[in-house]
């Protein structure tokens, strides 16, 4: 598959066509992206056999039998559930499903596999021809979506030795079989930010339809196939998180620019991209795309499924539920957008609403906890929906200042992470002195203490400084222990420095 | 017909050295092998695969794995619950 090259509607190109100068659009020169995005579906048995999928915190090579393990005379069986989760996909993702899709076997050597093959679907995929409406610079985008289908995922394999100088590969097999989707997208996308953004609509999508964990470690690949318009297409493999694909992208373009620089050409290769030191490097892959020798797997029937399309039920997706809750709750395109993004976080916003007030429940979920949430690397299901429908109608009803509030919530996020039980926003306020009511109280049995030990504060006015542990200790038998002895240590110094000055 | 470049290159892909004198003895195989299998294209096509049964699926549920002992007997060579293969790389 060539990456067309083309004159974009309303954009001011000039090719010249083979010279492998590069086209400038804008003044920049237009970047061409493709991704093959392989999501895990969250079936309970692997693609092809009764294995359960849930392996991770298991040891290797304890969730396979002969099928996954390609031992001879084993024989594959089809899961239906998984079938049915990447025809969802499909309808969703608005695709033409296939009067018939069949398997293949791709036919290469590394350890990853056990049988010499991969099952997958080669040139009859399940479905072609969709779209994905992604967030745009300012209007929406729409993506096209060239093909779905169903493959099996390979083992792991383990490294040993230094990057350099590996000296042996350890591999587990437990991800062996396990099913994936491959979603592959039109040359579509002119950015690593648009990359990254289809990427998000794509996760978004699949938590919506219930058929995949973007949590879960490993869940995500991604293989991008980018190039500068004018030369030749790189494909970079081996991208594994979200944040991946922007550096990867992003690398590759820094990359294939300084090459044209230098006055260069791009070469067509394969390059694999090495996370932890956010280069690609040139992977010399024996294999051209022949030496795969496809051919039809004999071992399994072919799907022929496009009518049960019609009797799937797609529940809300995102671009719907944004849209409900700017009309049912009245809050922002924006806070929709960012709510709506992330399926466990528009399910806590619509928790909130019993607290009376949409808008302010929008701008504390989607900004503040949010923020709150990235600098902890934390995720929203970790938070009691409670503790924090309680803070919120504290903030309502004007209990509790904005400031005070913020801290609440960080201590409340502080104690979800100990794994503490998380206290009420009440007992917080009161435990750290953040309430109105409970300072002012505090000042007022400090001011009672000042005015009551005259010794104690001249001394502590003479520069003799233990005289302060004297008051502090009257004031926490006064409050019965319930202050925080720092905090009370200010509130006196600050009343015992000398008024007017 | 298979030619002698051609057993050459698939050699490469499997990751399997061959000597010079061997060439001549593999494509000798390789072609009986295939001119075995090319009775196949003389066989009527008819009931058998394009029959039109699809959708012979199984429904999603759990069965037992093997022990991994047993996974691990399989291999060669074993370390932490790893199969350990040569290096790939
Ligand atoms: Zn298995």
């Amino acid at each position: 598959m060539t990456v067309p090259i083309g004159m974009e509607a309303g954009s001011a190109v000039r090719e010249t066509a083979g010279s492998g100068l590069a086209a400038v659009e804008g003044g920049r020169e237009t970047v061409i992206i493709g991704l093959e995005v392989h999501c895990q579906l969250n079936t309970e048995s692997k693609l092809f056999c009764g294995c359960s999928t849930d392996y991770r915190s298991d040891p290797p090579n304890t969730h396979v039998c002969p099928t996954c393990l390609g031992l001879p005379g084993s024989l594959p069986a089809m899961n239906r559930r998984a079938v049915e989760y990447a025809l969802l996909v499909a309808k969703a993702l608005n695709c033409r499903v296939a009067d018939e899709a069949e398997f293949a076997r791709k036919n290469y050597f590394y350890p990853d596999l056990t049988k010499g093959f991969q099952i997958t679907m080669y040139n009859r995929p399940l479905a072609e021809g969709g779209y994905l409406d992604i967030e745009g610079d300012g209007a929406e985008k729409r993506v096209r979506i060239t093909r779905i289908h169903l493959e099996e995922d390979p083992g792991r394999l383990v490294h040993m030795g230094t990057p350099d100088r590996p000296r042996y590969s350890l591999v587990d097999y437990n991800r062996s079989g396990i099913p994936l989707i491959e979603i592959v997208t039109e040359p579509d996308l002119r950015s690593p930010k648009e990359a990254r953004r289809l990427l998000n609509g794509l996760r978004t999508t699949l938590e919506y339809l219930g058929v995949f964990d973007g949590d879960q470690e490993g869940s995500l690949r991604v293989d991008a196939n980018i190039s500068i318009r004018g030369s030749e297409r790189v494909e970079v493999k081996n991208i594994s998180s979200y944040r991946g694909v922007e550096k990867a992208l992003t690398y590759e373009i820094t990359r294939q620019r300084g090459v044209l620089r230098r006055g260069q050409k791009v070469e067509r290769e394969t390059r694999h991209f090495v996370e932890a030191r956010g280069v690609t490097t040139s992977a010399r892959s024996k294999e051209q795309e022949h030496d795969y020798r496809y051919f039809t797997e004999p071992d399994l029937r072919p799907l022929q499924v496009r009518h049960w399309v019609e009797g799937i039920a797609l529940p809300e997706l995102p671009a719907a539920r944004r849209e409900r809750f700017t009309a049912q709750y009245g809050i922002s395109p924006e806070h929709a957008r960012t709510l709506c993004g992330e399926l466990r976080l528009a399910e806590f916003f619509e928790q909130m609403a019993p607290c009376g007030n949409p808008l302010l429940a929008a701008t504390w979920v989607a900004d503040t906890l949010q923020g709150e949430l990235n600098y902890r690397e934390m995720e929203i299901g970790k938070v009691p929906p409670a503790r924090f429908r309680e803070l919120l109608g504290m903030l309502c009803r004007k209990e509790v200042t904005d400031k005070a509030a913020v801290e609440v919530l960080r201590r409340m996020l502080d104690q979800c992470l100990k794994g503490e039980e998380v206290q009420s926003p009440a007992q917080i306020m009161e435990k750290n002195m953040l309430g109105k009511t409970a300072g002012d109280t505090f000042t007022g049995i400090v001011r009672e203490v000042i005015a009551e030990c005259g010794d104690a504060v001249r001394d502590y006015r003479a520069g003799r400084g233990e005289a302060l542990n004297f008051l502090v200790g009257q004031v926490m038998k006064r409050t019965r222990g319930r202050a925080d002895p720092k905090e009370l240590t200010r509130i006196l110094r600050e009343e015992l420095e000398p008024q007017g000055t | 017909m298979v030619s002698e470049e051609e057993v050459l290159r698939i050699a490469e892909l499997a990751d399997i050295g061959i000597g010079k004198e061997e060439l001549p003895p593999f494509t000798r195989d390789f072609n009986a092998i295939l001119d075995y299998f090319a009775v196949l294209d003389r066989v009527p096509p008819g009931e058998g695969w394009k029959a039109g049964i699809a959708n012979v699926l199984r429904e999603d549920r759990v069965t037992p794995s093997l022990p991994q002992e047993e996974v691990l007997a399989l291999a060669e060579a074993a370390e932490d619950g790893y199969i350990r293969a040569p290096r790939v790389m």
